[in-house]
């Protein structure tokens, strides 16, 4: 579904990403982790292309994302990304977020967008707010809107950054059950988290990062039962009390 | 005191030729009205050039912003009032007294005013996070629907405030049309009126002039945020 072949990323003289190589399965969920600035979140926006690499291949579903003949838009319609920060439309209401891309992209009639937002609203538990504006949901609510958004373009594949690091500790759950759910559907999905419990859960492959570098790509249980390096025996023991 | 009798002379004065000061207002209305709407939405591609990749575009809206905001605005005026018209009559073979100076004033206000709406509208864009751009494009929106439906609405939204400034220092700088022979508010009330009837008259006007300048400078942004808190409900 997903290929990553010697990803190389620099900004200016410093290198971000060095040589990731990695592939995700038809519905497979990867969580990727590491320390901050290891370059997790840069490359999980490689695989969309909203970071541009300069060395290296990405292909999803057999379209290279790096040929530069690629339609990037129209691939990018196929990918559901959910932010850290949200980034919900802030002058539209909720459900005007979610039925814009479905209207604009994909040329879906205002009814059928309507039909199919309403529902994913339902799906996420906030049917009651879709003629309010982002401001006035809280960030939980907010990440689950963001959820449903991606969601509406009938995404093959979902990528996650650090999609609870922005959240009040007691909104996190309502967020991860949502991703829980949609994993136990059997969504492809890559996920830039810190969430432990998260990954034990529902993982089924993890991916650490450090310095830009793949230090491990092992199967969950091998990761957190047996980890390879000092690096990531280092980081789960910060991270796991 | 000479002031209060020049005060006490507006009424009068303003009743007697109140045609004419219509007439005057009018211009500077519709000088004011162009230059905002035409000069916001030339600026607005001036900004979007000045932020594209392409290299030409770019240095074509670089040079056009900085000319025209290293020349003082009555420079600017006196050429399309005075050489361009010429230049017009010359090249589509016009009578010599075809009237064309007074659109050609309003053109220069317009082009000189979207060199600092361009500035401020694309500080509005800048001002746009960047994730908003990321959320729109990986929703599959391509560059320009991402500008159009999510960051222009969000950059002229916070820019409302500063749109409004300028709109009114546009409003003030039309009384330099009065300058080369136009008749607009100022025009009206001093040339027209104040000279021809002389004496005081003239002071009289000038006053007149200010207050009514000020009343709108000072009531319009008033009036706007009271309509919009209204709207609010």
């Amino acid at each position: 579904m997903i290929t990553l072949e010697n990803v190389s990323k620099w900004y200016g003289k410093f290198q971000v990403l060095k040589n990731c190589t990695t592939k995700v399965g038809k519905g497979e969920v990867v969580v990727v982790c590491g320390p901050s600035g290891s370059g997790k979140s840069t490359l999980i926006k490689t695989v969309n292309g909203l970071e541009p690499i300069q060395q290296g291949k990405i292909i999803i579903d057999d379209t290279e994302i790096t040929n530069p003949s690629t339609n990037l838009a129209k691939l990018r319609s196929k990918v559901g990304m959910v932010f850290q920060h949200f980034e919900l439309f802030p002058h539209l209401t909720i459900l005007k977020n979610l039925t814009l891309a479905q209207i604009k992209v994909l040329g879906r009639s205002d009814e059928e967008a309507r039909e199919k937002a309403l529902s994913l609203l339902d799906r996420v538990g906030l049917l009651a707010h879709a003629n309010k504006y982002p401001a006035q949901l809280s960030g939980g609510q907010q990440q689950r809107v963001a959820i449903a958004r991606a969601l509406c373009m009938d995404p093959i594949v979902m990528l996650f950054d650090e999609p609870t690091s922005a959240l009040d500790p007691e909104m996190v759950n309502e967020v991860l059950d949502v991703m829980v759910e949609l994993a136990y559907e059997g969504m492809t999905m890559m996920v830039v988290t810190h969430e432990m419990g998260f990954a034990r859960k529902v993982a089924h492959r993890v991916i650490f990062m450090d310095a830009g570098e793949i230090i491990e790509d092992t199967s969950k249980e091998q990761f957190f039962t047996n980890p390879q390096s000092d690096r990531a025996k280092d980081f789960l023991a910060k991270i796991i009390h | 005191m000479q002031l209060f009798q020049w005060i006490a002379d507006i009424p009068t004065l303003v009743m007697n030729n109140y045609p004419i000061l219509l007439q005057g207002l009018w211009l500077t209305v519709r000088i004011t009205f162009t230059a905002i709407v035409v000069g916001i939405i030339w600026g607005t591609f001036l900004a979007l050039m000045r932020l594209s990749n392409n290299k030409i575009l770019n240095s074509f809206a670089k040079i056009y912003v900085t000319t025209f905001r290293s020349i003082p605005l009555l420079l600017v005026l006196m050429w399309f009032y005075f050489a361009l018209p010429q230049m017009i009559k010359h090249l589509f073979h016009l009578g010599p007294d075809a009237d064309i100076g007074t659109s050609c004033a309003i053109i220069a206000f317009t082009l000189f005013e979207a060199a600092y709406y361009s500035e401020i509208i694309r500080a509005g864009i800048n001002a746009v996070s960047k994730g908003q751009y990321h959320a729109a494009s990986a929703l599959g929106m391509t560059r320009s629907q991402s500008m159009r439906l999510i960051i222009l609405p969000q950059a002229f939204r916070a820019m409302v405030p500063l749109l409004l400034t300028q709109g009114i220092i546009l409003f003030q700088d039309t009384a330099l049309v009065s300058t080369i022979g136009l008749v607009d508010l100022l025009g009206a009330a001093v040339k027209r009126i104040g000279e021809n009837i002389g004496s005081t008259a003239e002071y009289s006007m000038i006053i007149f002039v200010a207050i009514t300048y000020f009343i709108i400078c000072f009531g319009t942004p008033r009036l706007i945020r009271k309509i919009s808190y209204f709207k609010k409900g």
